[in-house]
């Protein structure tokens, strides 16, 4: 084992983490706020691939621009679909929302697939993001170091906002006690379309960093989606950090179990689930409610 | 004669098929504290949660400030200067102290600053970063009275302040609505709590089976004390 292809499978496992906690952030938000097990997240992330993709195709937007602008039409996607679906499931069954959320996965990939087939479509990765550092005992591409750091910075401003501002202090209360949140006079309706949108963002996010990385293509979001659930059982919801750490850790622990026993690099992570569900129900950083 | 600040005529309300309210009238003037007494069960609470909309199955009328809120939602009742104080106090667990403070925002202007509430409740100012409801029930009480104070709301609904507590918090929950008085607040309170009632109220409705049968002003107070606790039975 060579300390390259070692580190190299740190790097993978730490992007792969990054958009499994960019993910897991907008589920966490929309599970608190809305009661939503929000499956179409991976569909929002593919979105936020394709609409860059789209912009780069058809306006020759650059990749800067729609690091910005991708989010912003993912989550006016959110709140549209928000305004006219989602919120007719709300209430105390989680149920209505989660097989909800399934169909509008499996509608917008079939819309995408429909219009622009399922071929995949090759994102070219900025010029300023090309190459990378030779370190001697590994090569750093710069894009994946790029993807690693923006990623846990939004994450970290996700969490400021959330903790440390007055409308994230709105957000939390609305989590907690609806009714009353409202009747000091907070419009919780619109918080919590507000709240679907900038949940839905951070997937389109990690959809726009994930485009020159991996192909574009209408299928992407639905495999990591799945994973990325595991995760968010694993480290439970309720905490952001906790998201992010249990997020960067089990990408990591993905990408060693690909450089030691491959064969089981796809299920370590649910393999890791059943035994955080057996000791720790409400998972690592969860409480019992 | 100008309009009472809020003016109830025929209110019904429904917790799910159960029918809680039956024609409630009670008005109070800008400027009153009022208190509605009555038996567990009477409908004191629920006359609350249906002025500030909590309740939603409620017909009649409310006016507040001369505007009709019967089908108005929530969250505009509270924009119309009425704060609420539940039962449970509703102190926010994922909230700091303080954070549960400065929650409610500033629907009028002309509230309490931070300084004059933690003059009014020092104990709030120790506790500013402990989590809500690691406080103890007096101070959780307290602190649900100060953050509707900030607020510059000039309705207060508060409902049961007294409940469970020692007599020096209940004396300091009595100072705060005294000041709320000087402040030209106009005060709602259920209240079971007979002796503390006829201290701060201008004026009484009696609550049974979910209708006002009786009113008594402070005056009347003392001659008709007998009448008052047969009412509740006490």
């Amino acid at each position: 084992m060579s300390p390259d292809q070692l580190f190299g499978q740190l790097l993978v496992g730490l992007i792969n983490g990054s958009f499994y906690a960019l993910l897991a952030l907008g589920l966490s938000i929309i599970f608190g706020l809305l009661g939503i097990v929000n499956i179409a997240q991976g569909a929002f992330y593919m979105a936020g691939a394709y609409f860059s993709w789209l912009m780069l195709q058809t306006l020759g937007v650059n990749y800067w621009a729609a690091l910005v602008l991708s989010p912003l039409m993912v989550a006016l996607l959110g709140v549209v679909l928000e305004k006219f679906i989602v919120f007719r499931v709300y209430g105390p069954d989680h149920m209505p929302g989660l097989l909800l959320t399934l169909g509008l996965l499996l509608i917008i990939q079939g819309v995408f697939v429909y219009i622009f087939g399922a071929v995949a479509r090759p994102y070219p990765t900025p010029d300023a993001l090309r190459g990378g550092w030779d370190l001697s005992f590994v090569f750093l591409p710069k894009y994946r170091v790029w993807t690693v750091a923006v990623s846990i910075l939004v994450c970290f401003a996700t969490w400021f906002f959330i903790e440390k501002t007055s409308l994230g202090r709105t957000l939390r209360a609305a989590n907690e006690n609806p009714v009353l949140t409202r009747a000091f006079g907070v419009n919780v309706p619109a918080l919590m379309t507000f709240g679907f949108g900038f949940g839905v963002a951070l997937a389109g996010f990690a959809g726009v960093l994930a485009a020159p990385l991996y192909t574009v293509s209408p299928l992407m979001g639905v495999d990591l989606i799945i994973t990325v659930f595991a995760v968010v059982v694993v480290g439970g919801l309720g905490s952001i950090l906790g998201a992010v750490v249990t997020s960067l850790s089990l990408g990591v622990v993905e990408g060693f179990t690909k450089v030691f026993y491959p064969q089981a690099s796809h299920m370590v992570i649910f393999v890791i689930m059943i035994l955080v569900l057996l000791v720790r129900p409400a998972g690592l950083f969860g409480t019992e409610k | 004669m100008t309009e009472p600040l809020i003016k109830i005529v025929d209110l019904h309300a429904r917790y799910g098929s159960s029918h809680v309210l039956h024609g409630v009238h009670l008005d109070v003037g800008k400027g009153e504290i009022a208190t509605i007494v009555g038996r567990n069960g009477a409908g004191k609470s629920t006359t609350l949660r249906a002025i500030m909309g909590i309740l939603r199955s409620r017909t009649g009328s409310i006016r507040i400030a001369g505007q009709e809120t019967i089908a108005a939602p929530s969250e505009h009742i509270a924009w119309l200067g009425v704060g609420y104080v539940p039962e449970e106090r509703g102190i926010f667990a994922s909230l700091s102290v303080a954070d549960n403070l400065l929650l409610p925002p500033i629907v009028a202007a002309g509230g309490m600053s931070i300084e004059e509430i933690h003059a009014l409740f020092p104990n709030l100012r120790e506790r500013g970063r402990s989590p809500g409801t690691k406080l103890s029930g007096g101070e959780q009480q307290m602190l649900a009275i100060a953050r509707v104070l900030r607020t510059g709301a000039s309705l207060l609904l508060l409902d049961e302040p007294t409940e469970g507590l020692a007599p020096a918090i209940v004396q300091r929950i009595r100072l705060a609505i005294d000041a709320m008085k000087a402040r030209g607040q106009t005060v709602l309170l259920v209240e079971q709590n007979l002796r503390f009632a006829v201290k701060v109220a201008d004026r009484h409705y009696v609550m049974e089976n979910g209708r006002i049968v009786d009113v008594m002003d402070r005056a009347e107070v003392a001659t008709k004390m007998e009448r008052l606790q047969r009412h509740l039975g006490v």
